[in-house]
């Protein structure tokens, strides 16, 4: 292995150790191969499910699981379950994944610059997060698709807007620890500039908590996307979505369980998935977990 | 006429509010100091923990605004010139910090924290940036290969070195070293005094360095100037300081260094200073000497405060009442041994 390193260049060799890291640890490389496969499945959605997630048939109202052309079986409306879970799981990484970037590139940047220049800045803001905290999000998701109409956007937007306060918060208190840190002193010593500053050195040092915040968000605003589909404010019938799914199966739970054991495992397999990579990439992230 | 020192400091003052909730008050950290340092020389700032040294250095590369006075670089004064107007004076100035742990960014490599002075001040291509920071890591007596390193792969002793290199990059005509060997292993502590000493004689720029071990400011230093809650009380060439200390603080804390032969070290006489020093929320009326002087003179010391004025004709200062314009100073040593 020597041998083999020593003819690779330092940053080869960096690049090495980061994906041998990576790869040693079980659950995060489970955690890629799921989140993979969920994305792929997002992707490629209408291209591989079986059969047309919307067509109805009413001669084949709720077949059973693993029968002959329907894997998952069939709905109330005889349409197939496999291929609206398929065809669905685009709406939900949509929601999950649109609605917690939104909310972090939102949130990072106000809480740099909260912590970094305090004062005045940082008092309003902590108040304006208070306020939307204080906020049930399922009220506020209700009252901004009771403005703007139920949409998956909408719902994304107000996930999003519940989502931002959590990552101001947590990259402040990341921030007022490390710019005093001797380093951030020693930059300005350097002359560098406060954009330099905060996104060269205090970012890059705080991104393991956010990192691990965004695994959490993930999951939580995919369940999130899914409540309020559930609740008819997200996704609207009959497009397929988890959520929506899950709603449309509560009144023949008695009759057809599957009907919603199959959108429920989704959803978690999904949240499973994106917790497992996000706790391997906080491990291979920090510098110092190399030993 | 001469050109302006390099560093010239003027009642300087450095007050930090105490908030309410923690009893109010002000924390005089730093109370009127006068510092200048000439081209190529090397300024002992030597004190107790609490005295206000690494204020003072603070201060003068601008990390904290002074509360007044003035601190002028090469004749310009920048005590109230913003972070942004500072940029440019900023390649005149840096620092090498006292914990070699905190004060490297652990997630950059070592080339790349070497190189930061260079790439903010700009003017050079990659090319030439890799090179400079490889004659930089050599000079610091660092292999060159160490610039892909991060810094928990590096030993304390090695991590200063890297913070030489990087306070060097820009050639700075003034260098601010706040004890950049206290949190560092005695044996490693020379290699690193050894290096700066090298590099300042090499180089020629002229260095604040901050300390509260008076051995490594005799082995290091021209001058010396001694801080005592946040005023200067002695001032002087490193002979005048070391062979004949005439103010009583400056003659116990050179009692306090240990003499290396046991024999002699057991019959010196040790001025022992009892108690803390005060604290700087409420410093001392007079003297703020007084409360601890084993030769203070009451009720004057505790009355009158003593300026800094020149003793013996020479650059040399002392602020004590009890040391005459000739240079004839107390002894604290056998007062304290008549107790």
């Amino acid at each position: 292995m020597t041998a083999l390193a020593a003819e690779l260049t330092p940053r080869a060799q960096q690049r090495l150790r980061y994906r041998r890291r990576f790869t040693r640890r079980p659950t995060a490389v489970i955690g890629l191969a799921g989140v993979a496969f969920f994305v792929l499945v997002a992707i490629l959605g209408p291209l591989i499910s079986p059969a047309d997630p919307n067509a109805t048939n009413y001669d084949t109202i709720f077949v059973s699981p693993f029968s002959a052309g329907h894997l998952l079986g069939t709905d109330d409306l005889g349409r197939d379950v496999l291929s609206r879970l398929i065809v669905g799981t685009r709406a939900s990484m949509e929601a999950g994944v649109l609605a917690t970037l939104i909310a972090a590139l939102v949130g990072v940047f106000l809480g740099l610059l909260s912590g970094y220049y305090r004062g005045r800045l940082d008092t309003v803001m902590m108040r304006a997060t208070d306020v939307v905290l204080s906020f049930p999000f399922a009220i506020l998701a209700v009252g901004l698709a009771s403005i703007l109409g139920p949409s998956l956007s909408n719902a994304i937007l107000a996930l999003a807007i519940s989502l931002v306060p959590t990552f101001i918060r947590i990259t402040r208190a990341e921030v007022l620890g490390l710019r005093e840190q001797e380093y951030v002193q020693a930059a300005l010593v350097s002359g560098a500039p406060a954009r330099v500053i905060m996104f060269g050195h205090i970012l890059r040092n705080c991104l393991t908590p956010l990192v691990v915040q965004v695994s959490v968000a993930i999951p939580g605003s995919i369940i999130g996307a899914a409540t309020l589909s559930f609740l008819g404010l997200g996704e609207q019938p009959p497009t397929a979505s988890w959520g929506t799914m899950l709603s449309e199966s509560q009144n023949y739970l008695s009759q057809a369980a599957w009907f919603a054991v199959f959108p429920g495992l989704a959803i978690a397999l999904a949240t499973l998935s994106f917790t497992m990579l996000g706790d391997g990439l906080r491990d291979v992230l920090d510098p110092r977990g190399d030993r | 006429m001469t050109s302006p020192p390099v560093l010239e400091v003027r009642g300087l003052k450095k007050h930090f509010p105490v908030p309410r909730s923690r009893g109010g008050g002000t924390v005089h950290a730093v109370d009127g100091v006068d510092v200048t340092i000439r081209a190529g020389e090397v300024l002992g700032l030597v004190g107790e923990s609490g005295s206000g040294k690494s204020t003072v250095g603070k201060c003068v590369v601008r990390l904290l605004e002074p509360t007044g006075g003035t601190i002028a670089l090469h004749g310009r004064d920048i005590s109230h010139l913003s972070q942004r107007e500072l940029r440019p004076m900023r390649r005149q100035v840096h620092m090498v910090f006292q914990d070699p742990y905190s004060s490297l960014d652990p997630r950059q490599s070592i080339g790349d924290i070497v190189a930061e002075p260079l790439r903010m001040h700009g003017g050079l291509g990659s090319r030439e940036l890799g090179k400079k920071v490889e004659s930089l890591l050599d000079k610091v007596g660092l292999a060159t290969g160490m610039r892909y390193r991060y810094p928990h792969e590096l030993s304390g002793g090695q991590r200063q070195r890297v913070g030489l290199a990087r306070s060097l990059s820009l050639d700075p005509s003034l260098l601010i070293a706040d004890e950049p060997v206290s949190a560092l292993d005695v044996s490693v502590q020379a290699s690193v005094l050894n290096l700066l000493m090298d590099l300042q004689e090499d180089l020629g720029f002229s260095c604040l360095f901050i300390a509260h071990d008076l051995a490594t400011v005799e082995l290091v230093c021209n001058r010396v100037a001694v801080l005592y809650l946040g005023r200067i009380v002695e001032e002087g060439t490193r002979e005048e300081i070391f062979t004949s200390p005439k103010h009583p603080y400056t003659q116990s804390l050179l009692s306090a260094i240990a003499v290396p032969d046991p024999p002699l070290q057991r019959r010196r006489e040790r001025i022992i200073l009892t108690g803390d020093i005060p604290s700087p929320i409420d410093p001392p009326s007079g003297c703020t000497f007084h409360t601890r002087c084993p030769v203070a003179d009451l009720p004057r010391c505790a009355d009158e405060v003593p300026i800094l004025r020149p003793i013996e004709a020479s650059a040399r200062q002392v602020s004590c009442h009890l040391v005459g314009a000739d240079g004839t100073a107390p002894d604290a040593a056998k007062a304290a041994a008549r107790i």
